[in-house]
């Protein structure tokens, strides 16, 4: 009965997201002429955008209209900090609605905000489609779908996680009950299969905190991303993510990296000096090699994963014929089955090497 | 390209993000749940070792009862020896005493015996030898009554000497 359930529900999100990249797909046509450009549109969704668009009503007609949550644009530039709100854009990506705030003009071009130059009145392109009279604010922090998205996935998480620490009572003998003992093997499971193997039974408490927290943070945003009609929110899918995460990976790895881990990186004990020398480049390289990689492989997988299911979508307004959809269908069905698997796996691995670097970083010598 | 390339906008809310949420999380909620779920952990170990030291204990009770039967039942044995061993040694004491003192009465009624008989030899011989001069005595008077005889005597007697 459960399994029917599971599947009636991934059907039913199977079919939405495909009506949703229908929906996609036809705005797309509707700018650029009659062209479905699959890539184009991969791209559009995968990436990062201004506002959080859910749906197009009316596709093509007279009263078309698009139910968006408009999210703030906030952008710094010489003449200081400008706000306003992604609904001003319109919709448009493609540089033909000009916003004029403290005296700028702004346009959003494919979800990049410019500042046109001086005295120009539209963006002109060069060969490649980059604007040539218009330049990118000093600073754009504007609250896209992908902190938006953040921001409702942490909102969950203090959810769920605050009222199962609640549930821990002294009372009750710290037996935990509701939600506490849903979340409570993850948490175990961090402990015990990720952190103390990795770290060791002695140090592995000071970095609980942190791997729990990239544990579920990656798993949560991963997840996020695969309800289609949220739009993509393909926060853990975006290299910015990864690459803050690895960053602060790194970074406290450099920090806890005791005589023992630096001695490893800069003079080998145990082997000849040329050896030494030749292997000094190798360690420092890879230093900052490990979270490259984490960076890449989260990036990477959860992209490649969402590029999927929308290449697998398209071949139904490639072939533009109905028949392809259960093709479609059953291959992103099949895909969709895998990334949720690959949600857990890939928040594992991220943590499990992050505890293996620390766990690198403050082993002692043992010889 | 740009799909490859950090946006500023998104690290700079992802740091803030994951950082707030770190903060949180730790404070009130890694913190609580770990420190509850060792805890919990710590109490079931101690349940655990302190009901194995229990059932230690029961074993060394019963084994201390099993000792302390074993040690009474040794007792009784050792009691009931002792007991019998005596029985034995005041029986065969009292036979001895028996036998010794059987002894010496045989050997006294013995000597008694002995002495009697040796008295009423003395008194035999006695007896004999007065009865014997008596009738020696008879004989001689008898003998020497006559002058013949009295002569005839002392010739014989003088004949013999005349050997020496």
């Amino acid at each position: 009965m459960t399994l029917n359930t599971f599947r009636n529900l991934a059907l039913t999100a199977l079919f939405l997201s495909a009506s949703f990249i229908g929906f996609a797909k036809e705005s797309g046509e509707g700018e650029e002429g009659n062209k479905f450009d699959p890539k184009e549109m991969i791209l559009h969704h995968v990436k990062d955008a201004y506002g959080m668009h859910i749906a197009t009503l009316n596709e093509g007609k007279e009263n078309e209209s698009h139910i968006t949550i408009p999210l703030p644009v906030i952008v710094y530039t010489d003449k200081g900090l400008t706000t306003f709100s992604s609904a001003a854009f319109h919709h448009d990506y493609h540089g033909h609605e000009i916003v004029e705030r403290n005296g700028e003009k702004f346009v959003n071009v494919h979800e990049k905000v410019y500042v046109l130059d001086e005295g120009a009145t539209e963006v002109a392109y060069d060969a490649e489609g980059h604007p040539t009279n218009a330049h990118r604010p000093t600073l754009d922090l504007s609250i896209t779908r992908n902190v938006f998205m953040m921001w409702v996935s942490i909102a969950l998480l203090l959810f769920i996680f605050l009222s199962a620490a609640r549930r821990y009572k002294k009372a009750d003998n710290y037996v935990p009950s509701g939600i506490a003992s849903f979340v409570e093997p993850l948490i175990v499971f961090v402990r015990d299969e990720i952190a103390k193997p990795m770290i060791g039974d002695h140090k592995y408490k000071r970095y609980m905190p942190y791997l729990l927290t990239i544990f579920f943070f990656i798993w949560i945003n991963n997840i996020f991303g695969l309800i289609p009609i949220l739009n993509g929110a393909n926060v853990s899918g975006n290299i910015a993510f990864t690459f803050t995460l690895a960053a602060i990976t790194f970074i406290i790895t450099t920090f806890s990296g005791n005589k023992h881990y630096w001695q490893h990186i800069f003079w080998m004990p145990g082997v000849p000096v040329p050896m030494k020398i030749f292997l000094m480049p190798i360690e420092i390289i890879g230093m900052f090699v490990k979270p490259i990689s984490l960076m890449i492989r989260l990036f990477a997988n959860i992209t490649a994963g969402h590029v999927i299911i929308l290449a697998l979508m398209s071949l139904i307004f490639v072939f533009k014929t109905v028949a392809m959809a259960p093709v479609s269908v059953v291959f992103s069905l099949f895909i969709t089955v895998i990334e949720i698997v690959v949600t857990a796996i890939q928040a594992y691995i991220f943590t499990i090497l992050s505890a293996l670097y620390f766990g690198m970083a403050t082993e002692e010598a043992h010889h | 390209m740009d799909l490859i390339t950090p946006e500023f906008g998104l690290v700079f809310w992802t740091l803030i993000t994951f950082l707030v949420l770190l903060f949180i999380l730790r404070k009130f909620a890694w913190n609580p749940i770990l420190g509850a779920v060792s805890e919990r952990e710590e109490g079931i170990k101690d349940a655990l070792a302190s009901a194995e030291k229990a059932r230690q204990e029961m074993e060394n009770l019963q084994a201390d009862n099993e000792r302390i039967l074993q040690e009474a039942r040794a007792e009784r044995e050792a009691m009931l020896k002792d007991a019998r061993d005596m029985k034995a040694k005041m029986i065969s004491d009292a036979k001895d005493e028996a036998q010794a003192q059987a002894n010496k009465m045989i050997e006294q009624a013995q000597a008694a015996i002995d002495s009697e008989k040796k008295a009423a030899m003395a008194e035999l011989k006695n007896h004999v030898a007065g009865l014997s001069i008596e009738i020696a005595e008879k004989v001689v008077r008898n003998e020497l009554s006559n002058k013949d005889k009295q002569i005839k005597l002392v010739e014989d007697m003088l004949g013999e000497t005349t050997l020496n």
